[in-house]
């Protein structure tokens, strides 16, 4: 019933690298839930375990010991091209450094994850289109990464996200190259994207005012969850 | 999909256009390298064909001399027994499926003409030498038999003796002094060129068989007997019967070796074809190894584009490609690139075949079999030299490649 309940569970998941004396944890047996519409914030300090959890939250990594589940799914023991499949399907990545395809353009960039679907030409110009209104980048769709500033690098990284209507958001440091007003304006974007799509986010950050948009943080230290806190004065539809 | 990938693969060749450039270069030589050799091969193997049908088509050759084999052409153990007139005789009255019968003597002979001299292959024959070589004359007539009978000083010229005399002047009627005879010009051989070997047809003065035994050589000698098959006998048919009466007519024993040599000129072109042909072949290959070498220049180059993009295969990986779309993005790629090389390689390998066939006045046979042949390879090369990259770029993490800076 839990992992009905919840979109992402970790059951006593362990992380750990390198063999006997040298081995090191970077999870130690993380437990912890989340539901679908949540907007999450993992903090924690660095070589905390952040970075690894969302990249098993994100199906991009499997834990070494206990379980991970994604949608009722035991993700964790899936085979790499299964894992690409959920990805594709359920999971739109933003990077710190954008990771947009250099001298490709932003509309080409959002269609990217199309092209793995099989999707047609024509609609994956009309999906691109819509994703880049969505995040308010009409008219830049012919520009290339270069010709964009980091605020519209990120935009367009964001809707190349939202692109296949994913579940889940996995952001790693989404606003860590951007400065502060470029933050607010990304951050406001994601709630308005959590808001009104119910997109599920999880967001990897060391700022404490980019986690203030956030309705829940999670805060790691030394591959354990030191603490996980809701935000009271925001009401839970 | 698959021309998605096309597309995405001619945009990266785009992009790194000096560098598609240079990789390419290896199997633009060495495809090119192949398509010369091969098609200026085949040029020569038609060119010797060509030669040896000037020769005369369907044409046995019996010259004096043991047949060629160990020992070879008159051995030390007799002296050669020149051919005679009573040989000829004999072929005259018995041999049947022969169209035409004719003897040829000739030697290498200074002619004269006003101040001008010339080294020509003189040969003394009769009118129907002419039919068994295939040769026509551009003007004038040939030998009449009373003329090769009595052995008159007439005689017919190739077109080089009439350049080196007359320049294109009308030479008939002309007395040109062959030896220590004169002879007067009765008809201008047809032009035959070069053979392969080299040698000028058309440096040639013909006269009556008689004229020439009595004039040029002293003896009654017959050096060769030309026999042309009618059109229903192979000449593997007719040359037994040509040995049973040569051998009948020079009175050769049951136990010993024939002393004259049969050569069936259609097997020589056969053979010099073949032999051509794996020449050809081998030259050829030597050219495919440069291909080879083209190869692991895809392959190098293969392996620093994965290098170089491991954060867009780490992007494509997160985003939800599977390993086998990276992997034919990469073998797309590098086939791409390797059939570009080809095609390029192929017109240049062609445009030097073509120069090749002018300058060596050989046939220009482009073989469509062959040009298909190297898109094919070349694609193929792209495909086996662009697997090991491009495994490599389908195997990375994702995590890594997007840490990849």
């Amino acid at each position: 019933m839990a992992s009905g309940a919840h979109l992402i569970t970790f059951d006593k998941v362990w992380k750990s690298y390198g063999q006997g004396e040298a081995q090191i944890h970077a999870l130690a047996g993380v437990d912890l839930a989340i539901k679908r519409g949540e907007f999450v914030a993992i903090m924690g300090p660095s070589g905390s375990g952040k970075s690894t959890a969302l990249n098993i939250i994100g199906c991009l990594d499997t834990p070494t010991a206990g379980t991970y589940s994604f949608m009722g799914i035991d993700a964790g023991r899936l085979d790499r091209n299964r894992r690409a499949m959920l990805r594709n399907l359920y999971v739109g990545f933003v990077f710190q450094g954008y990771n947009l395809l250099a001298r490709t353009t932003a509309a080409e960039n959002v269609e990217l994850p199309l092209i793995y679907r099989g999707v047609a030409a024509r609609e994956r110009r009309d999906l691109a289109m819509q994703a880049l209104a969505q995040v308010g980048l009409v008219g830049r769709e012919h520009h290339t990464p270069a010709e964009l500033s980091g605020g519209q690098q990120q935009r367009v990284a964001i809707a190349r996200a939202i692109v296949t209507r994913p579940t889940l958001l996995v952001a790693d440091e989404p606003t860590g190259n951007l400065d502060t007003a470029r933050t607010h304006e990304i951050m406001e974007l994601l709630t308005k994207l959590n808001k009104e799509l119910g997109l599920t986010i999880t967001m990897v950050t060391h700022e404490a005012d980019v986690a203030e948009y956030a309705k829940r943080t999670i805060r790691f230290v030394d591959g354990r969850v030191a603490s996980d806190t809701a935000k009271l004065e925001v009401a839970q539809p | 999909m698959i021309w998605e990938t096309v597309r995405l693969s001619l945009r990266s060749i785009r992009r790194n256009v000096l560098r598609s450039f240079l990789t390419l270069l290896g199997i633009v030589i060495g495809v090119a390298a192949v398509i010369a050799m091969l098609t200026i091969g085949s040029g020569t193997t038609e060119k010797v064909k060509a030669d040896i049908s000037k020769l005369g088509s369907n044409l046995l050759v019996v010259r004096s001399g043991r047949p060629a084999g160990p020992g070879g052409p008159g051995g030390l153990d007799q002296v050669v027994r020149p051919l005679a007139e009573k040989d000829l005789a004999a072929l005259v009255a018995h041999l049947t499926g022969a169209r035409v019968i004719s003897p040829a003597s000739q030697k290498q002979v200074r002619v004269i003409f006003g101040t001008e001299s010339l080294t020509s292959g003189v040969t003394g024959t009769d009118s129907a030498y002419l039919d068994a070589r295939d040769w026509k004359l551009v003007s004038g007539r040939p030998f009449s038999d009373s003329e090769t009978r009595s052995g008159t000083g007439v005689c017919l010229i190739g077109e080089t003796v009439r350049q080196q005399f007359f320049g294109s002047g009308d030479p008939e009627g002309e007395i040109i002094r062959v030896n220590r005879t004169s002879c007067k010009i009765v008809g201008l051989l047809e032009p035959k060129g070069y053979t392969g070997f080299g040698q000028d047809q058309d440096n040639v003065v013909l006269m009556p068989l008689h004229a020439y035994q009595r004039r040029i050589a002293g003896n009654r000698d017959i050096d060769s007997i030309y026999i042309a098959a009618d059109d229903r006998t192979p000449t593997s048919e007719l040359q037994p019967r040509v040995e049973d009466i040569l051998r009948d007519a020079r009175r050769i024993t049951p136990d010993r070796e024939s002393d004259f040599a049969i050569r069936d000129m259609t097997q020589i072109a056969d053979a010099m074809a073949s032999a051509t042909a794996t020449m050809t072949g081998m030259l050829g290959a030597v050219a495919g190894v440069s291909l080879l070498v083209g190869g692991i220049g895809i392959m190098n180059i293969m392996l620093v584009s994965v290098t170089e993009r491991t954060r867009e295969i780490g992007i494509r990986l997160a985003i939800g490609a599977h390993e086998k779309h990276i992997l034919i993005q990469f073998l797309v790629e590098a086939t791409v690139l390797s059939l570009l090389g080809g095609i390029i390689g192929i017109l240049i390998g062609l445009a030097f075949a073509g120069l090749a066939s002018v300058t060596l006045t050989i046939p220009f046979a482009p073989n469509p079999a062959v040009i298909l042949l190297a898109v094919g390879f070349s694609a193929l090369i792209g495909m086996v030299f662009g697997f090991f990259p491009a495994l490599r770029g389908a195997r990375l993490d994702p995590i890594d490649a997007l840490r990849h800076e």
